[in-house]
């Protein structure tokens, strides 16, 4: 089971000193939380996207990429990538790249967003975001695998002869989280590719989680990809930590009351039995997220939130000091007991690699020169799966022959 | 026939309050129009001051608190709505509204409404037509024709002498009986989680589903 943390990249005031980091000093300090979540033995690291004030992640893959050059095991992933508003040929040719910069450290979690105005910059209607999101996401999975592609649709200018460069990592595209909050068609999207899903489950009551969660499984096995316990699960979560639980609940709740989206609502209290959410010593994180397995089943990853609402870099390394010397190595022992032995881990680029080539030796794309004939001459790759020689077959016959049996 | 389900919706803020009364007035008179015509009506009446902090937190959280619900849940499979609000400034009560914004836009749809409202003086009557019916009609709810308004004069000598506000009362209460009696709301299924378009349907066809 991996274990991580994912931020959304706020930056807020800090209502205990009334001080709002630069853009510069909170990206400089995301960067040193990143680092410290290898150091303390987490898993993950996965960065939100956000195209407006008062967060600065607009460019995921170029953050993702510098901590991925320094860091050596850490899987970099994001929380969400917009699949509605960025052009899927973009996404898959910046991930394709993350992923071979990373040594194949890198996965990413689709998502729609949810701020309204981001839609109409990027030319989009929000209104259309759930279409977007399955067409989009659909061109993205066939650009991944398949060399060269036709293809039109309605929200894209089309494609002919299209290839999107370079190729992901030894022929095996990075592994695709879907993140929904309540929207049953993207438990959907997920099952049907065999993708994982991720329930953000932080502003939720657990049992809205555990409905979409099951409804992922069940159609996840409906498809074809294995049982419904296999399905891959990921969960959100939401801890502040001290030793003692009532330092942790009086040094949290100046950063719960004034926190962007539930801040000056819901006591701490009340939030904390509604949603994930564990202000409290590390037992008490250890017992709450234990409790997740008893209504989403086993999972694979478990990524909690603890840089938010104005907290400072030396409380969020604190944090993280918590998580991986008390908290994370008991949930590995614990979460390791019962579970079945075929309920699988997160997939990872090593597991994704023997699945598909056995002890076999994974693809490397090597192009042909360019003639400008991708239609006509055959695949631009030298090594392309199927083999045909350049020059061989009829027009658009490669393309289209490469088509079938992609999924 | 299993019962049918009433919920009665009072955003009175004082307590005891004339919008509350209004509230009971126009249930009772339903409950016993249905049950001349042989029709069990189970009633919950809810007063939104109890919900107004889940309210409030609902708006600024985006999930409603276990409370809260529990009533927007009774309210998607109710068979009528008796909704009754003070008019504050010209309109519905900024509670009222309120508790509207938190309802989900499609749970409303098909359900008989019955609209009441209290204010001081006759004055404010339209408030009904002109403020709350095109709130109900646009989440395709079904408000029927009468709406009660009572002023502070109507619960003594000074109301309306031709038609009394026990005749306005009688009158939606028997119209929103009809259609309450005539609904299969709370029969039908309801699940927020179901699909209602598979991957297939949702690709244009591509799965054969």
């Amino acid at each position: 089971m991996q274990f991580g943390i994912f931020t959304v990249s706020d930056i807020t005031e800090d209502p205990t000193t009334g001080r709002t980091p630069s853009e510069a000093e909170r990206i400089q300090a995301t960067l040193t939380i990143a680092k410290h979540a290898e150091e303390v033995g987490l898993d993950v690291f996965a960065l939100g996207e956000h195209h407006n004030p008062p967060f600065w992640s607009s460019s995921p893959t170029t953050t993702l990429a510098y901590i991925a050059g320094q860091t050596s095991t850490l899987q970099l992933s994001t929380a969400t990538t917009l699949i509605t508003t960025n052009d899927p040929v973009k996404l898959a040719e910046d991930y394709a790249m993350l992923q071979h910069v990373s040594g194949g450290r890198a996965d990413l979690m689709i998502g729609r967003g949810n701020t309204g105005p981001v839609y109409p910059w990027f030319g989009k209607d929000i209104r259309q975001g759930l279409p977007i999101a399955i067409e989009s996401y659909e061109l993205l999975h066939r650009l991944w695998r398949e060399d060269v592609v036709d293809w039109s649709g309605k929200f894209r200018t089309p494609l002919q002869g299209f290839t999107s460069t370079p190729r992901p990592l030894d022929g095996v595209p990075p592994f695709v989280w879907h993140g929904s909050i309540r929207t049953p068609e993207i438990a959907e999207q997920a099952a049907f590719y065999g993708d994982g899903f991720f329930a953000n489950h932080i502003f939720w009551p657990a049992s809205h989680t555990q409905r979409m969660i099951a409804l992922y499984r069940q159609r996840f096995e409906h498809h074809g990809h294995g049982t419904a316990a296999q399905a891959i699960v990921g969960l959100g979560g939401q801890v502040f930590m001290r030793k003692n639980s009532q330092d942790a609940v009086n040094e949290f709740r100046p950063y719960f009351d004034n926190a962007p989206v539930y801040g000056h609502g819901p006591s701490m209290e009340d939030f904390t039995q509604q949603t994930p959410l564990t202000v409290g010593s590390p037992q008490e994180v250890i017992d709450k997220t234990l409790g997740f397995r008893d209504y989403v089943g086993d999972y694979q990853r478990q990524l909690w939130l603890i840089d938010h609402a104005g907290l400072p870099l030396k409380t969020v390394l604190e944090q993280l000091d918590l998580l991986g010397e008390e908290v994370v190595p008991v949930l590995r022992r614990e979460f390791a007991k019962n579970r079945p032995a075929d309920v699988p881990d997160a997939p990872t680029h090593a597991s994704l690699v023997k699945a598909k080539y056995g002890d076999g030796a994974p693809r490397q794309a090597t192009p042909r020169a360019n003639r400008g004939d991708n239609l006509t001459a055959g695949s631009p790759y030298q090594d392309a799966e199927g083999g045909t020689a350049p020059g061989r077959g009829a027009a658009f016959g490669l393309a289209s022959a490469g088509t079938a049996g992609a999924r | 026939m299993s019962a049918k389900r009433i919920v009665v919706v009072s955003s009175g803020l004082s307590t005891p309050s004339s919008t509350r009364q209004l509230a009971d007035r126009l249930t009772s008179d339903a409950v016993d129009v249905l049950r001349e015509r042989g029709v069990e009506a189970e009633v919950r009446t809810v007063e939104l001051r109890d919900l107004a902090h889940d309210i409030t937190n609902h708006l600024l959280t985006g999930f409603a608190p276990p409370k809260l619900q529990e009533v927007l849940d009774e309210l998607a499979t109710a068979d009528g709505l008796i909704a009754v609000t003070p008019i504050f400034s010209t309109s519905y009560a900024g509670l009222f509204k309120s508790f509207i914004d938190v309802i989900d836009p499609q749970s409303l749809t098909d359900l008989p409404v019955l609209i009441g409202a209290t204010g001081g003086t006759p004055r404010h009557s339209l408030a009904i037509d002109y403020a709350i019916r095109p709130l109900f009609t646009y989440l395709h709810a079904i408000p029927v024709t009468t709406g009660v308004f009572a002023a502070t004069g109507d619960w003594g000598g000074g109301g309306d002498g031709v038609r009394s506000l026990p005749e306005r009362i009688f009158r939606g209460a028997r119209e929103f009986a009809e259609l309450v009696e005539r609904t299969d709301r709370s029969e039908r299924v309801n699940d927020p989680f179901s699909l209602d378009r598979p991957m297939g349907h949702l690709l244009g066809g591509l799965a054969g589903e």
